[in-house]
């Protein structure tokens, strides 16, 4: 099977949706002549031309708003922020406009639109370009929110948010761009709202999103090696829809869990997971969901300081230890 | 002609001007000069896009502001009988600018607009009972109960709502020509906005957008002259609203004879035919004036005379200037206009019977039309849970 990165992973999913749909167009700064900020979409204007693959202004509320209009009327927009951090700048449109549209018609008008684009730290530079609003995104029904952790997944996963008639916003990591994996040619869906359980274990589970997978699949390979500690590793993969199933089955039947992610922790994603299994697995418990995210602040720029604010295998690895003591 | 004019050259051949500078504009920035603006001599009936109606068809536009006034004086006793709540944002003085504009809308034209809806509404064909059920929260209303006052929609009649937001809608708009220009549709957006709406950021971006790519769009600025308590001259800066347009090469006008129907038709028909012939977007600065507040919730006494609204009322009330144009022409006599009230009243009073009668969605409806997957079941791809209570 061939191994692609993430990077090329969304490219050929954009690239396979933009052929099957003359619909589906990807706009945002700089992916068209520039070939990307980040080169996902490089070498698609040279394919698509300058109808499919669309340069923007730097004017994130205007165009994004523009995407929700377009996708009203039975467009399939793509909107690439660069960051995604940039998404408050579009706020209005986004969580006023595609999240609320359909509800607010009575459920006469659709907003199939994606939005996507880095949402990660660890990058150095500074809390203005490090937002990870994925709780803050999942917060508003009506709206749809992916994170994939691997190629595999970014590939099926982005078609399968393309093809949906819901608002999507897709949050990608700017570290992962360059990771690879196995990924099938051709044609395959990842459905939205299906984790996957990256690694079997009976101990304890860590579930996370994003890249703290795999940093945690990672810490797994240590608490075996060290402690042979069998930690079961769950991708939740989309935060909603949510795949409650699988994370309750996991913790029935290790009866222990750690929720890693990249977010700050007040309202994280986690924290719902942990009211979630307090609700519906409180017995099956044998201690305290725990929780590792970044260090509650800002994010700081200091490139050594912002590898400790946020979780790493060390983290991820002690934190386990705690919640297995 | 929409064509001829040019802007500050002092003296212009009409009440309203337009500058048609082909892009890119190299034209240096206007003077901060407030322009001149005369009437020497235009009359809106001359125009060849109102010469050629019909009695039937001007009778048509004098109905339809009726209708409007009537709906919203019965929302307003409403209102106050405590069968609507929150907002009631009332058109009342402006019908003349929906109805004109709803009149010269082809097959793939499209209008959006702010939460001061009910007008444009009812200008596309909208009911009223569906209207009124909507403002009294019932599940016959046109968005179900879920919208309210400002949040009508009717995406068959190609009407886009009704946002809440103050110039949040534009960019939609501005969405809706990139779609049509996508399609190849000849088609345009009338992207409807207050006076108030041409400070917030969303709004320049989109014309930037707009002016960028070529888009069919015709920005249209109702200015009343208050956004909400505060007067133009207390909130924008520079000698007009549409003026603003020049920033970004776009053409622009702005229509004095906001209450004169037949002049929204003329000039507004003028910038759609720009948009549909030539794909360009235009910003047109209607001027108009509401009688009621802001909202209902507006006692209106703090930023404006009584006397400034009956000096408006009694020489430029749409209704009246239009009934008066044709009961000189003949085409109106007083047994039809007696006729036209008395149904629009009529038409109003059983919109409220129905309403009144309508049931409340249940407590199920508050979670369907939140994902077309939920109200889709035999569709849905994803899995996995969307709602947490």
């Amino acid at each position: 099977m061939p191994v692609i990165t993430y990077r090329e992973a969304l490219r050929a999913a954009m690239s396979e949706e933009i052929e099957r749909d003359p619909n589906v167009v990807l706009m945002g700064e700089e992916v068209a002549q520039f070939n990307g900020a980040y080169k996902i979409s490089e070498g698609m204007l040279a394919k698509y031309g300058p109808k499919r693959i669309v340069d923007t202004p730097i004017s994130e509320a205007g165009f994004i708003g523009m995407g929700v209009g377009a996708a009203m009327l039975g467009l399939r927009p793509v909107m690439e922020l660069m960051f995604f951090s940039f998404y408050s700048v579009a706020f209005d449109q986004i969580f006023n406009n595609a999240a609320n549209i359909r509800y607010m018609s009575g459920g006469l008008i659709n907003c199939p639109i994606v939005i996507r684009g880095p949402a990660n730290g660890g990058t150095n530079v500074g809390a203005t370009h490090s937002h990870t609003p994925e709780s803050i995104a999942a917060y508003h029904p009506g709206i749809k929110v992916v994170v994939p952790s691997n190629a595999y997944d970014a590939k099926g996963l982005m078609k399968s948010a393309i093809r949906d008639n819901d608002p999507v916003m897709f949050l990608e990591n700017t570290i992962l761009y360059g990771e690879a994996c196995e990924v099938p040619d051709g044609e395959y869906l990842v459905p939205l709202g299906k984790a996957s359980v990256m690694r079997a274990g009976t101990d304890i589970s860590i579930i996370g999103h994003g890249r703290s997978i795999q940093l945690a699949l990672k810490a797994a390979d240590l608490l075996k090696e060290k402690h042979n500690i069998n930690a079961e590793v769950v991708d939740l993969r989309s935060i909603r829809p949510l795949d409650v199933e699988t994370i309750l089955n996991s913790v029935k039947k290790t009866s222990r869990c750690l929720y890693v992610e990249e977010s700050k922790p007040f309202c994280s994603v986690g924290a719902m997971v942990a009211c979630l299994i307090s609700d519906q697995a409180f017995d099956y418990l044998d201690a305290p969901v725990k929780r590792l995210t970044s260090i509650d602040a800002p994010a700081i720029y200091s490139p050594p300081l912002e590898k400790l604010q946020l979780p790493s295998v060390e983290r991820i690895y002690q934190a386990a230890l705690d919640t297995l003591k | 002609m929409f064509g001829s004019l040019t802007l500050n050259k002092g003296t212009f051949a009409s009440n309203y001007y337009f500058n048609l500078k082909a892009l890119p504009v190299t034209k240096k920035p206007s003077s901060s000069k407030k322009p001149e603006v005369t009437n020497l001599g235009y009359d809106a009936r001359q125009a060849p896009i109102n010469i050629k109606l019909g009695q039937d068809e001007k009778i048509a536009l004098y109905r339809d502001m009726v209708r409007i006034r009537r709906f919203e004086e019965r929302c307003l006793r409403s209102y106050q009988q405590s069968k609507i709540g929150g907002f009631l944002h009332l058109y009342i003085g402006q019908e003349s600018i929906a109805v004109g504009c709803a009149s010269v809308m082809g097959k793939d034209d499209h209008i959006i607009t702010a939460y001061r809806d009910h007008g444009h509404a009812l200008a596309v064909g909208m009911g009223m009972n569906e209207m009124m059920a909507e403002n009294y929260g019932k599940i016959t209303g046109c968005s179900k109960g879920k919208g309210g006052s400002m949040h009508y929609f009717d995406p068959s009649r190609n009407f886009w709502g009704g946002h809440g937001i103050v110039g949040g809608q534009i960019p939609l708009g501005t969405g809706i020509a990139y779609a049509l220009k996508y399609k190849g549709l000849k088609g345009a957006c009338m992207a409807f906005m207050g006076d108030g709406s041409v400070n917030q950021g969303a709004v320049h971006e989109s014309y930037n957008l707009a002016a960028l790519w070529s888009l069919p769009v015709v920005f249209i600025i109702e200015n009343n002259g208050y956004s909400m308590g505060t007067s133009q001259e207390r909130s924008s800066a520079g000698p007009s609203l549409a003026q603003r347009a020049e920033g970004y090469g776009m053409n622009w006008a702005i229509i004095e004879d906001g209450h004169d129907v037949l002049a929204v038709r003329d000039k507004v028909g003028q910038a759609l035919k720009l948009a549909h012939d030539k794909s360009l977007p235009s910003v047109l600065e209607i001027r108009t004036y509401r009688y009621r507040g802001h909202s209902v919730a507006d006692p209106d006494t703090t930023y404006r005379d009584k006397a400034e609204i009956e000096a408006y009322k009694s020489t430029k009330d749409p209704l009246n200037v239009f009934q008066l144009a044709l009961l000189a022409e003949q085409t109106l006599t007083d047994e039809i206009i007696q006729k036209i009230d008395e149904s629009a009243r009529a038409e109003a009073e059983t919109s409220a019977q129905f309403a009144d009668a309508s049931p409340y969605p249940s407590i199920e409806d508050i979670k369907k039309d939140v994902y077309w997957e939920i109200d889709n079941p035999a569709d849905r791809k994803s899995v996995g849970a969307l709602f947490f209570d």
